[in-house]
């Protein structure tokens, strides 16, 4: 159970980077007079605070990505945003991003607000050499000269572990493993207050994995920055984030500090993701969850876990549980985990 | 029937260093042998990183490539032998593959059940329609599925849990004695990869089938496979009774592949665990 290291319930965090509200966005489209809404993020609301890893969690379809492609204020039709705001805090000054001028978020991405993405290869320019890419993506945000940047790119490689070698080569000549990590570099260059890693470390092998993460880790704790991890692999939560929030078909069903969601799920969701986690050493059988994951253009009423919940009573199938704090730092949407305030 | 299912005997596999242009050979499969036993069905693990050489076993277990070197004999017929389609036919209603990604394994554009129909009448010869849906029917009841709740649906419609049982019943109509499942679960969501793992196990328990699980995942391995083969570029460096070996391995690219799983306890510090030393866990390739 959580102690007083949590902040205060409903009260806001003293350096909240990030204040996401009620944020709703849905893919909508219309074909042949048919109109078609997919809620793919439904009523969203967190904060992430300064110098701190949250991670998200969610299987496929769940509405991870986005999110932070909303968050990211990325959308394109017909990913639309209905409504919710998305306030970022940059230093000495508070932006919308949502409502931000395309002049402001050029000016802001990658200088305050980076990415690391799955695949490396997307954000590597194939026919470019590595050097290149750094001066395309980081060059403008620095207001340096030419050698000066290539220092500064020479000595943060290096903090990174990475030869300065990479520089010369190719994307398609280097592992997987190195291009993920001079994807790290380049995301992290210009020291961005904020940054958005979308499974990151997904497409590599375990061993390669942990190397990966142990730098993700050790360049965050060294900017200070705000991380926002999305992945659907439990295990890699564990070991990184601070703190983590679990969504499901669209909704945000429980968020904590990740020792207490690990130590003492709250939602039924979490706790089977938990439960099923396999470890080495363990052959106790492992229970599967009924059902399968919603679509989210026909959610069901009610809860949207209802239907696989082991614990669904009328009330689930007829009310959308709220997030509601059940310890400091701790909320969770479920009547059947907070049943004082279900009565 | 007794006597060995499978026997791979030491099998190399190569490929390139033909052509004028190549640079290089690579060797994937180095001089591996195992052999599986007719009389008892098991799981057995192949793991290891990528480009180890896993699915190029898989491939020549499937008889999909022949080997560079050695033999690989399915009751005791070797596999260079099979020339005509009858054999060929025989040898593939025994041996099954299972892949990776469900999502790509079948055509969106057709429907399930035709898939499962097509494997009944090609694969295992039945002959009636009334006699193939029998057969499909069975065959999903396994894998805790029904035709009617399928009959007529694209893969579209299906989730990654769903379609992997799907291709795992497909799989099982022919009445196969070997399954080959490369990664099965790596493209399954968190909730549903517990169902397609217990599957496995209750497919060996139940049917007797044996499996060869390919994967990266120690964990699972741990969880339902009897013995494991750890490979590194192409070689087997440590194999046994899965539980041993992982318990205690002895080679050291199966401890740092153990080092490397990710425990799913939180340490009470956030990252404690991962700083052990990041420069050394990449593996080269070169």
């Amino acid at each position: 159970m959580s102690t007083a290291l949590a902040p205060a319930p409903a009260q806001a965090q003293p350096h909240a980077v990030l204040t996401v509200s009620g944020l709703r966005a849905y893919y909508r489209t219309s074909l042949f007079g048919i109109n078609r809404e997919v809620r793919a993020v439904d009523d969203i609301s967190l904060e992430v605070a300064a110098n701190e890893i949250y991670g998200i969690a969610g299987e496929s379809s769940s509405g991870k990505s986005t999110l932070i492609r909303t968050i990211a204020a990325a959308t394109k039709p017909p990913l639309e945003v209905i409504s919710g705001s998305v306030q970022f805090s940059f230093g000495d000054r508070d932006v919308n991003i949502l409502r931000a001028r395309p002049r402001e978020l050029d000016a802001m991405r990658w200088r305050n607000l980076s990415y690391i993405m799955q695949g490396s290869m997307n954000v590597l320019n194939p026919v470019r050499r590595v050097q290149q890419t750094f001066v395309d993506f980081a060059f403008r945000h620095l207001g340096q000269t030419m050698p000066e940047f290539l220092r500064l790119v020479r000595d943060h490689l290096a903090r990174l572990h990475l030869e300065p070698d990479v520089l010369e080569a190719f994307p398609h000549q280097l592992s997987g493993g190195m291009r993920q990590r001079v994807t790290i570099a380049l995301a992290t260059i210009c020291r961005p207050e904020f940054i958005i890693a979308d499974e990151p470390t997904t497409a590599l092998d375990v061993v390669v994995q942990k190397g990966v993460l142990a730098m993700i880790h050790a360049v965050q704790r060294e900017l200070g920055s705000s991380i926002i991890f999305v992945t659907h692999d439990m295990a890699v939560h564990a070991n990184l984030t601070d703190r983590l929030g679990i969504m499901y078909a669209g909704r945000l069903v429980e968020e904590g500090r990740t020792f207490d969601i690990f130590g003492a799920p709250r939602h039924p969701y979490t706790a089977h993701l938990i439960a099923s986690l396999p470890r080495l050493g363990d052959t106790a059988p492992k229970p599967a969850l009924p059902g399968t994951p919603p679509n989210l253009a026909e959610p069901p009423a009610g809860c949207r876990f209802h239907p696989r919940c082991p614990l669904a009573h009328a009330r689930c199938r007829r009310e959308v549980p709220e997030m509601e704090w059940v310890a400091p730092g701790h909320r969770v949407a479920c009547f059947a985990a907070t049943p004082e305030r279900a009565a | 029937m007794t006597g060995p299912l499978l026997e791979i005997d030491h099998v190399s596999r190569s490929f390139g260093g033909r052509g004028l242009l190549s640079r290089r050979r690579v060797l994937a499969v180095d001089d591996i042998s195992l052999c599986l036993d007719s009389a008892r069905a098991e799981v057995l693990a192949v793991v290891g990183e990528s480009g180890s050489g896993k699915s190029t076993l898989a491939r020549l277990i499937l008889n999909l490539l022949s080997p560079s070197q050695g033999q690989i004999r399915f009751r005791g017929l070797d596999l260079r032998r099979i020339r005509d389609t009858r054999t060929r036919q025989e040898f593939m209603k025994a041996v099954q593959p299972v892949f990776q990604n469900p999502f790509e394994a079948f055509n969106p554009m057709k429907r399930i059940d035709r898939y499962l129909m097509a494997t009944a009448a090609r694969v295992a010869g039945v002959a009636d329609d009334a006699a193939r849906q029998r057969a499909a029917e069975k065959a999903l009841n396994d894998v805790g599925l029904s035709l009617a709740e399928i009959r007529g649906r694209f893969p579209h419609e299906l989730s990654g849990g769903q379609l992997q049982r799907i291709a795992i019943a497909r799989a099982l109509i022919p009445g196969p004695s070997l399954l080959v499942a490369d990664e099965p679960v790596s493209m399954i969501d968190a909730s549903l990869r517990a169902s397609i793992v217990n599957l496995l196990r209750d497919l060996r328990d139940r049917l007797a089938v044996s499996v060869i699980y390919i994967t990266h995942d120690l964990a699972t391995a741990y969880y339902v496979s009897d013995r494991i083969l750890i490979m590194q570029r192409g070689r087997v460096v440590e194999s046994g009774v899965a539980r041993e070996v992982l318990d205690n391995p002895q080679h050291p690219y199966s401890r740092l592949l153990k080092q490397s799983v990710l425990s799913p306890d939180v340490p009470a510090n956030p990252g404690a665990r991962l700083r052990d030393d990041p420069s050394t866990t990449e593996v080269s390739h070169a």
